[in-house]
């Protein structure tokens, strides 16, 4: 690139637009409930719609959302094409292709292992344990690293320009950023070697004697037997997990790939929000935007139409006595501007304590992009477009 | 109703991400605590916000008594370990306990069950022994609250002896009995939470016994106008009435009609919600409450919360 060395890091970026032109990975995360979903698939559908190039939405979710809002019945690992014909009805012609995929943990699981898997019976024999079975399938924890595992994959594909992800909700907002790093050090972990060795060894070692003692005590010996059988046969994937594990770490740190927090403005969320940024300033990931969601109007706070809404309560009845000429007894009209009034002051008091929670959150990005209160829920592509306007400037 | 919801001795309060879960947590337990009973409250995600709704600061794994009557703790699964050690298998190691519970932990993350079984099995164990009347759960999200509660059950068929599987048999016991266990489904009047709720009353029938007590259905908006009253305000909307409207209340008062009209269309578009969630959940008790206009989530909101309930529940 000619100019790379004078615009390297310097590059100013402002709006989501030249956000999401600049990147490969976008990584949306945020607390549960604050629309990360549907600001994934809204973002994921204006880049199709406008920046061009092949667009993937990648949900992790195991709730199912995106299908709806996306107007697919159901799509599961497969990566499926929305149609341009979806983009035609919402009156607008796309210049690239969006698809969509929902991770199948499970699914994801079991290619995994099947990748990595030495021969054909260890694969059978991974694949048919009871606890692996567990893991994969019924255990949520599994779904922070296969999610992570699965951006990496698509990614180095090459089939896409852009992949936007939903992250899973993790008890933990910042669990599946550290999955990768985990599931290297379990596999070097000595716990694994000491879980895998033969088990009379494991009797006669005077170190591991009281765990020994207090995991059969617990767990009892035929599962620990069950458990030392599993991490046997994973083990034997070993090198080719701890290098894969790293690949993924290096995929989430890398300069092509960014993170959106997204929140409402209500306390909890923020506070959620704050902490991720802070785990993302901690480990060197870059934070490429803020997305406020469900942000009340505006003139919601002027102050001035507080003095007023206090007096259409308080002086209801003058009010309505000064409106004459409608076809209504005054009673009943001072009763509307009483609820009109209390009404405004109720939803001020709302927008206020927003307002506050924006400033603090908006110190920390240098892309901050609102999204008003939508009258109507987002139910297809027109909708998910229509949101992607007020975050895309 | 039929059957109380305070009645029951442990309720999981669940629900999608941003619904009000913890509100409802903290409302439900002030409320028993008003009533009389003597209750424990439990975060189990470890957000440390459940101590903010009785403005008590952060909450630990041992209960601290937050208001008259109501304890409230945090769920740490390693300390939940611990206790168990040195209650159940009396093993005279607990002193050097700390290193060896870390290590656990470790396997703890890779045994199917174990962290859930840690988690319910605590509850479970503080309502067997009788310590509280009842306990309120602020449990995990709808997408993580089937796996923990069908944990025990998992475990159950996975372990066929040791002291795990005796365990599991009492926590079955206690989850599985109506009368003492029950969850509650917080949903809001919003698209996604209404199709989440509903997907999750299924799951929570197929894929585990564990009773479902009540759906309770937060920030319902009360309804602002009469049908007359709407007619009125249609009318007041008109440029010539706003204007002498205006006028007569000496300002500008088109922001205040734009905020009832956005009060309106909220409503609106909240009760179709509403009756999409009725119309999937037939057989399910179900509680309302109003969106509450506070300033801000301390101990007064909490109380405001727990006299709504108390309102339902009467």
């Amino acid at each position: 690139m000619a100019r790379g060395g004078a615009t390297s890091g310097a590059e100013e970026i402002g709006t989501l637009q030249q956000l999401l032109a600049a990147k490969e990975i976008v990584i949306c995360c945020g607390s549960g409930g604050v629309g990360k979903t549907t600001t994934a698939a809204s973002l994921g559908a204006m880049a199709a719609a406008h920046l061009g190039g092949k667009v993937l939405v990648l949900t992790v979710d195991p709730a199912r959302r995106l299908a709806n809002a996306l107007g697919l019945e159901r799509f599961g690992n497969a990566e499926t094409r929305v149609e341009p014909s979806a983009f035609r009805a919402a009156g607008v012609e796309p210049r690239g292709e969006l698809w969509a995929a929902m991770l199948d943990t499970k699914q994801s699981w079991d290619d995994l292992v099947s990748r990595h898997a030495p021969d054909e019976r260890v694969r059978q024999a991974i694949l048919s344990n009871s606890i692996y079975t567990n893991i994969s399938g019924r255990f949520v924890q599994s779904h922070d690293y296969i999610a992570m595992e699965r951006l990496h994959e698509i990614h180095t594909s090459g089939r896409y320009d852009l992949i936007v992800v939903d992250t899973p909700p993790t008890r933990n907002a910042i669990d599946f950023l550290d999955a990768p790093e985990r599931m290297a050090e379990f596999f070097s972990s000595r716990l694994l070697r000491w879980l895998t060795a033969p088990s009379k060894n494991r009797v006669l070692s005077v170190a591991s004697k009281p765990f020994y003692r207090v995991a059969d005590g617990i767990l009892g010996s035929q599962f620990l037997e069950d458990v030392a059988e599993f991490f046997s046969l994973f083990q034997t994937m070993a090198p080719g997990f701890v290098e894969r594990s790293r690949a993924v770490t290096a995929t989430l740190a890398d300069r092509r790939t960014t993170f959106l927090v997204v929140s409402t403005l209500e306390a909890a969320p923020v506070r959620e929000a704050e902490y991720f940024i802070a785990a993302l300033e901690e480990r060197g990931l870059h934070l490429g935007a803020v997305v406020l969601n469900k942000v009340l109007p505006s003139y919601l706070r002027r102050t001035a139409a507080t003095g007023v809404a206090r007096r259409m309560v308080a002086e209801a009845d003058d009010l309505a006595g000064a409106l004459d000429g409608l076809d209504a007894p005054d009673h009943l009209v001072a009763d509307v501007l009483r609820d009109v009034g209390e009404s405004f002051l109720n939803y001020q008091v709302i927008a206020n304590r927003e307002q506050e929670q924006r400033t603090a959150l908006a110190r920390t990005a240098d892309v901050v992009a609102s999204v008003p209160y939508f009258d109507h829920d987002i139910a297809d592509l027109a909708g998910l477009l229509r949101l992607g306007d007020a975050l895309w400037r | 109703m039929s059957l109380d919801l305070l009645d029951r001795r442990l309720l999981f309060v669940t629900g999608k991400g941003g619904v009000g879960k913890s509100t409802v947590t903290a409302g439900l337990a002030l409320l028993a605590a008003e009533r009389g009973q003597r209750t424990l409250v439990c975060e189990v995600d470890a957000k440390g916000g459940l101590g903010g709704f009785f403005e008590a600061g952060r909450t630990g794994f041992a209960p601290s008594e937050v208001a008259p009557g109501l304890f409230a703790m945090t769920m740490d699964t390693e300390e939940s370990l611990k206790e168990y050690l040195s209650l159940q298998l009396k093993l005279p190691l607990v002193a050097r306990i700390g290193p060896l519970a870390r290590t656990f932990d470790f396997v703890a993350n890779a045994a199917p069950g174990v962290k859930e079984i840690l988690t319910v099995g605590k509850l479970a164990w503080e309502v067997v022994e009788e310590h509280y009347d009842i306990v309120v759960v602020d449990s995990v999200a709808s997408g993580h609250i089937v796996g923990q509660l069908a944990a025990p059950k998992g475990i159950n068929e996975l372990v066929s002896v040791g002291l795990v599987r005796n365990q599991t048999a009492w926590m079955l016991d206690v989850l599985e009995d109506p009368a003492r266990t029950g969850v509650v489904v917080v949903a809001a009047p919003e698209e996604m939470p209404v199709n989440e709720t509903i997907e999750l009353a299924g799951r929570l029938r197929s894929e585990t016994d564990v009773d479902l007590a009540a759906v309770i259905v937060n920030r319902v908006l009360p309804e602002l106008f009469g049908r007359s009253e709407e007619e009125l305000f249609e009318e007041l909307r008109t440029p010539e009435r706003a204007t002498v409207l205006a006028e007569a209340a000496a300002g500008d008062v088109a922001p205040i009609l734009d905020a009832a009209e956005l009060a309106v269309t909220l409503r609106r578009t909240r009760a179709g919600h509403l009756q999409a969630l009725r119309a999937g959940l037939t057989d399910v008790d179900m509680l309302y409450l109003p969106e509450i206009f506070a300033r801000s989530a301390g101990l007064r909101f909490t109380r405001q919360v727990a006299a709504a309930l108390d309102e339902e529940l009467a």
